[in-house]
């Protein structure tokens, strides 16, 4: 079975304009946006902006107090067991204690679904062949962070949550990680992600949106973020007194020939010429948003995530 | 949105639109398989649920065997072995510990550490979640008391009863005891605020309940008030429903009512039942509520 992406002309996910407080805090104010299916649909921001708050609305873990929610076409409030069968549900932590081994995880998990993967071929998958047998409590925090992966994919789901799911991944994991995703999305699975790492973002996202302070500050396909201006590239260079000079152009190669002209062909000192990654992008965004909200306003980590345990 | 989930073209998920009872007990057995694995890698659980009694009967035997036979006459002719006296107490008191301090332990530890989340968002019916964790105390604890008896009878050499009626006893007080245990552990799981303060929280409750309702003590030497507090809990009731089964007729007399009082032990379990349940229901989440 493929989840029917194809024929399935409504979006998988769509919310509009959600809210969610905790006591006198807004975790969320007003947040719209909507996932087609078969997308994979990237949710950035800093810690505390709402991110995980927003999510776990979406994932039926809690209310809100206001706002219009479907997942699934379902209201995830009400969502039942045959609703939680075609989700996965990667969670930001886990410390289970693990006395079960990889394999017998994923067959026990395996059993709650109605359609489930084949279970060696999770593990290949997620690259756990070498670990199947070890039990998770003797797995390192990367390889548990991949028993979590194989676990939310384990029930063949048609809307997979990813929040943060590369913590602790080292370099060659997190590309061995990208290429299962690849694959989850070349079988029409949509994905909705959050994650800190922008470079991921930028592999595996088709769309994304910024969230901060509890607002979504942008949303668009991953490589129109933050508009055209903010992706002209910039050039830098020392002149001959010395002094640091940066310019945006559209026509970088041309103001470098210029340079070398005006300097009777000699090289610049310290030529860069640099296109703005998704991370440059992301970092002016949140900034330019901060600089427009009171300081007052801005939660601290330190304040949400006493909030979040009190909840 | 438009699109309604019953308009989408799944024949798998319409064939199981509804998980049924079957589901709910088929997911509620794979549990009990997979609990009862758990416990027996957890060395915790060993050492403080499955062989306490085990190491208490012991040290009970060799602390007290040299004052001779318990209930005997002023010759010390007659009565029981220390052993034979104290094995009541100790199958009672490992009817709670499998179901109260290994259940209230286990259930709030995977409430802290993301299990119960984890779980909340699969498909399993928190019935069978249930019918998973009531099931492993009843395969171990019918293990921790087979194990007993078996110690007994041949470590000991204590003598067991050879009347079936005896062991009918023995087999609807154990049952019915061990059930009313496990609802009394999940609803007690409500209780510690964290998984590591679990233990410090629920160890000296079960504790007291064991000191207190004649499981380390001899019951029948307590005083009035303490012997009544203890009515208050199921412990009491097990213990003396226990030694209904063990203990010769004659000790009958030195019981609160100067009978066995089968009547009382089973009303007792049967109102705790009825409070484990409705605690268990009402104060079970997958996750903490939130604001």
């Amino acid at each position: 079975m493929t989840p029917n992406a194809l024929t399935n002309t409504g979006p998988v996910v769509r919310v509009q304009d959600l809210r969610k407080s905790y006591g006198n805090f807004e975790a969320v104010r007003g947040i719209s946006f909507s996932i087609a299916a078969g997308e994979t649909f990237a949710l950035l921001g800093p810690n505390g902006a709402g991110k995980s708050t927003t999510i776990e609305i979406l994932e039926g873990y809690r209310g809100r107090d206001s706002g219009e929610v479907s997942v699934l076409g379902v209201d995830p409030h009400r969502g039942g067991l045959d609703w939680k069968a075609r989700l996965g549900i990667v969670l930001q932590t886990s410390a289970e204690t693990g006395n079960a081994t990889v394999t017998e995880q994923l067959r026990h998990f395996a059993g709650f679904y109605p359609n489930p993967r084949d279970i060696d071929e999770v593990i290949d998958a997620a690259g756990l062949r070498g670990k199947a047998r070890t039990r998770i409590s003797k797995l390192s925090g990367g390889q548990r962070r991949r028993v979590d992966v194989a676990l939310g994919i384990i029930g063949r789901p048609e809307l997979l949550f990813l929040d943060e799911p590369t913590t602790g991944f080292d370099p060659e994991a997190r590309h061995q990680f990208w290429d299962l995703i690849r694959t989850l999305k070349g079988e029409g699975t949509t994905i909705l992600l959050t994650t800190h790492y922008l470079d991921e973002a930028a592999q595996l996202g088709d769309r994304a949106g910024i969230i901060a302070g509890g607002r979504l500050i942008e949303i668009g396909p991953i490589d129109e973020l933050g508009g055209a201006d903010a992706r002209v590239p910039l050039v830098r260079w020392r002149d001959a007194s010395g002094r640091p000079r940066e310019q945006r152009t559209d026509s970088p190669a041309r103001l470098v020939a210029d340079l070398v002209a005006a300097a009777d062909g000699a090289e610049p000192d310290e030529l860069e010429i640099i296109r703005p990654s998704l991370e440059d992008v992301y970092l002016g965004l949140v900034r330019d948003d901060e600089a427009k909200i009171p300081a007052t306003d801005v939660p601290t980590t330190a304040g949400l995530i006493q909030k979040e345990m009190r909840a | 949105m438009t699109t309604t989930s019953a308009a989408r073209p799944r024949p798998t998920t319409t064939t199981v639109r509804v998980p049924g009872p079957g589901t709910t007990v088929r997911l509620g057995i794979s549990r009990i398989r997979y609990e009862t694995r758990l416990y027996f890698r957890s060395p915790d659980t060993l050492l403080f649920t499955f062989f306490f009694p085990f190491i208490m009967l012991g040290i009970f035997t060799a602390a007290f065997s040299a004052a001779g036979n318990i209930g005997g006459d002023d010759n010390g002719v007659g009565g029981v072995s220390v052993g034979a006296y104290y094995l009541p107490g100790m199958l009672a008191a490992g009817m709670l510990l499998s179901g109260v301090q290994n259940l209230a332990v286990d259930i709030a530890g995977e409430k802290s550490d993301g299990t119960l989340k984890r779980l909340g968002g699969t498909p399993l019916s928190p019935l069978s979640y249930f019918l998973g964790k009531i099931g492993q105390v009843f395969v171990t604890a019918t293990l921790q008391a087979a194990l007993l008896l078996l110690v007994a009878r041949v470590l000991f050499s204590i003598e067991l009863p050879s009347d079936p009626e005896k062991w009918a006893t023995f087999a609807w007080v154990f049952v019915f005891g061990v059930i009313t245990s496990a609802f009394v552990g999940i609803a007690l799981s409500a209780l510690p605020r964290s998984g590591k303060s679990a233990t410090a929280v629920v160890a000296p409750i079960v504790l007291v309940l064991q000191f207190i309702s004649g499981v380390y003590l001899q019951f029948t030497t307590l005083p009035d008030w303490m012997q009544n507090l203890a009515s208050v809990f199921p412990l009491k009731w097990m213990a003396q429903g226990m030694r209904s089964v063990f203990l010769p007729d004659s000790f009958a007399a030195a019981e609160q009512n100067g009978a066995w009082d089968l009547v009382a032990v089973a009303v007792a379990l049967g109102l705790w039942l009825v409070v484990g349940l409705v605690l268990s229901r009402v104060t079970f989440r997958w996750i903490r509520r939130d604001a």
